[in-house]
């Protein structure tokens, strides 16, 4: 990876018998959105905390630039930070919170003015200067949260969960807003998240972690299409899982076995590819069909309608239940409860995965 | 029955023993203070004139200004400590904190004498220990007075502080260490600002109970110490004086009254009183 603006090596923290972070390796490249994603105590947020400063490593070291930072405090990383309760400064103005990292910087009174302005300008909030936090609304106070801790123009912004608090709509607004900063400030942003749809839509990297180890890193769409093991398949989105037996291969191709169907599935390093193994089948990838249409016979057990989408849940005799979904103007078959029907999927569309 | 007479049904007992042994035999006190000895304002006049009264109001006062800021400084440290470090111990030491309010004022002040007097532990074991030669006068003067009115007061200041404290989430300090600032500065910033109303609603709490305590100053003063409440017991028991004692306790009320009017433009006195702990 060429020249990573910071970097943790074999990071550990423990919390009695607990393991937070179990050596975690991270390189962070200059300017790009990385998102930690796991669910509640993965460790996402001690290896942000730690990253910050305020959790103290109980072995590893962080490195900003080349330069080791573990041993410093916060205040002496130059990062800036924004917590999932806002944390504005209830005794202070909109303005003096913007401004108050420029104090503590000791800049002229001027250049702080400035600054704040240009700040609140950017998030949207000018008006709002003289404003207490209390006077504002959830949204407000985020973007304030977020002006101010770009005031300063820090390398590096770490986000704890910063639209957790928020209700849905105003959350995907700020999704887009919050990437459009991004884009815009240059600003390696380092973004703490256990909501999956906020970590595809934002980052250019996520890294998934469980049990304190991270468990797949890559580009959305790379761990979405590609997931390497059934948490990964199953945090990210929704997954069917089918065991088959592996076949081996043919020609570039891997065959596997189901239910008395041989289908092929791309090879992934580190599947097993003979003997027992685990496919991942993302139920968009499943096309329904009347029967005999499709490879598979089932009957529709369960229809949920999402809108723009509907999810059906079908039995069949060895698969089980298998989740597909489709959009709900759709020119195919109209899922009725108990209906038989057929299903099947293209080429390619199972990934084989790790953890069989 | 309509809601209005069930609630007066319900209060009214209560509402009854107030007027009928608090604010009754209070409006007798402004009535005795014009009418004892002769009718008129004769005993506000004398109580005007009286150097020993305006003594005595001034030390009341200093007294409880003194323990004011001292229960506030003691009690700062306390509630920070217990809000922000002690976690497993929290419990015990809110146990503490709470453990005088079960034992009575009186026995806490004899506590004290046993503790501080010329033959007290404290003068004991500083005179074995060598340091002093002859016992020092630790009672029947203001610094006994003080030394048992904070630990009485104590509890009075921390409980509106902690209170207060408990609900300053540690994000802030975080937040502000993070923007750039050092702990030290964060907490003066960020997190003392914050702190501000327990502070208010402590102090004026200790403030007024302090004006018209009468056990712990009485008995560590020794007829020394005359604070305004001793001083009206005095007037009344001593010299069977009622009017001026009567006077007096107006006077009392009515300075009492004034500091809380005052601190009305700074605290919020419901929160102070009535949402305490």
């Amino acid at each position: 990876m060429s020249n990573p603006i910071l970097s943790v090596r074999q990071a550990v923290k423990t919390y009695g018998k607990f393991r937070a972070l179990d050596a975690v390796d991270l390189d962070i490249r200059e300017g790009e959105f990385l998102t930690l994603l796991g669910p509640s105590g993965s460790g996402k947020t001690t290896l942000l905390s730690a990253i910050a400063g305020f959790t103290a490593l109980d072995g590893g070291v962080v490195h900003a630039r080349g330069g080791d930072i573990t041993p410093l405090p916060p205040e002496k990383r130059d990062f800036a930070m924004v917590f999932q309760g806002y944390a504005l400064f209830p005794t202070m103005t909109v303005a003096e919170n913007v401004g108050y990292p420029l104090r503590v910087r000791k800049w002229s009174k001027q250049d702080i003015r400035d600054r704040v302005r240009e700040c609140l300008d950017l998030v949207q909030m000018g008006q709002f200067a003289d404003r207490m936090p209390n006077q504002l609304s959830g949204g407000q106070q985020q973007r304030i949260a977020l002006a101010r801790a770009l005031s300063f123009r820090p390398d590096v912004l770490l986000l704890d969960e910063p639209l957790s608090a928020l209700d849905k709509k105003l959350r995907a607004d700020l999704q887009w807003e919050l990437k459009a900063l991004h884009e815009r400030l240059g600003v390696t942003f380092v973004y703490v998240t256990h909501d999956q749809d906020e970590a595809l839509s934002m980052s250019d990297r996520i890294v998934i972690l469980k049990d304190g180890a991270i468990q797949q890193e890559g580009a959305p769409g790379e761990l979405y299409d590609w997931p390497r093991t059934r948490f990964v398949a199953n945090f990210l989105g929704k997954s069917n899982f089918i065991e088959a037996r592996m076949a081996g291969r043919e020609g570039d191709r891997l065959i596997a076995e189901a239910a008395g169907h041989r289908f092929a599935v791309k090879p992934a390093a580190g599947a097993p590819e003979t003997g027992a193994g685990c496919l991942a089948l993302r139920p968009e990838r499943i096309r329904l069909g009347r029967p005999g249409e499709q490879a598979f016979a089932g009957r529709v057990k369960q229809i949920s309608y999402l809108g723009e989408r509907c999810q059906v849940l079908v039995d069949h005799d060895v698969l089980g239940e298998v989740l597909v979904s489709q959009p709900t103007w759709h020119a195919g078959v109209r899922p009725e409860p108990r209906m038989d029907v057929s299903f099947g999927w293209d080429a390619e569309a199972c990934v084989p995965l790790t953890d069989a | 029955m309509n809601e209005k007479l069930r609630y007066w049904m319900l209060v009214l007992p209560a509402l009854a023993v107030m007027i009928l042994f608090y604010i009754w035999p209070v409006l007798n006190i402004w009535g005795i203070s014009v009418t004892e000895p002769s009718a008129g304002l004769g005993n506000y006049t004398r109580m005007f004139d009286s150097n020993a009264v305006r003594v005595s109001f001034v030390l009341t006062f200093r007294v409880a200004a003194i323990t004011t800021i001292l229960c506030l400084l003691l009690g700062y440290v306390l509630a920070y400590t217990i809000s922000n470090f002690a976690t497993r111990v929290r419990p015990l030491m809110l146990g503490l904190v709470l453990l005088p309010f079960w034992v009575s004022v009186l026995i806490r002040s004899f506590a004290w004498i046993v503790l501080l007097g010329r033959s007290g532990l404290v003068n004991d074991a500083l005179m074995d220990a060598g340091l002093i030669s002859t016992p020092i006068r630790f009672m029947h003067n203001e610094l006994g007075v003080l030394i048992a009115m904070v630990h009485v007061m104590l509890p009075f200041a921390v409980l509106p502080m902690l209170t207060n404290m408990r609900g300053i989430d540690g994000s802030y300090m975080r937040a502000a260490r993070g923007l750039g600032a050092s702990e030290w500065r964060a907490f003066r910033e960020v997190y003392f600002p914050q702190t501000l109303p327990g502070v208010f609603s402590g102090g004026l709490l200790v403030f007024v109970l302090s004006l018209g305590f009468y056990i712990t100053p009485a008995l560590l003063g020794g007829g020394r110490v005359m604070m305004i409440s001793e001083y009206i017991t005095y007037q009344i028991q001593e010299f069977l004086n009622w009017g001026l004692g009567a006077a007096l306790s107006v006077a009392l009320l009515v300075a009492t009254a004034i500091v809380l009017l005052v601190a009305a433009r700074f605290v919020n006195l419901r929160k102070t009183f009535l949402e305490r702990s």
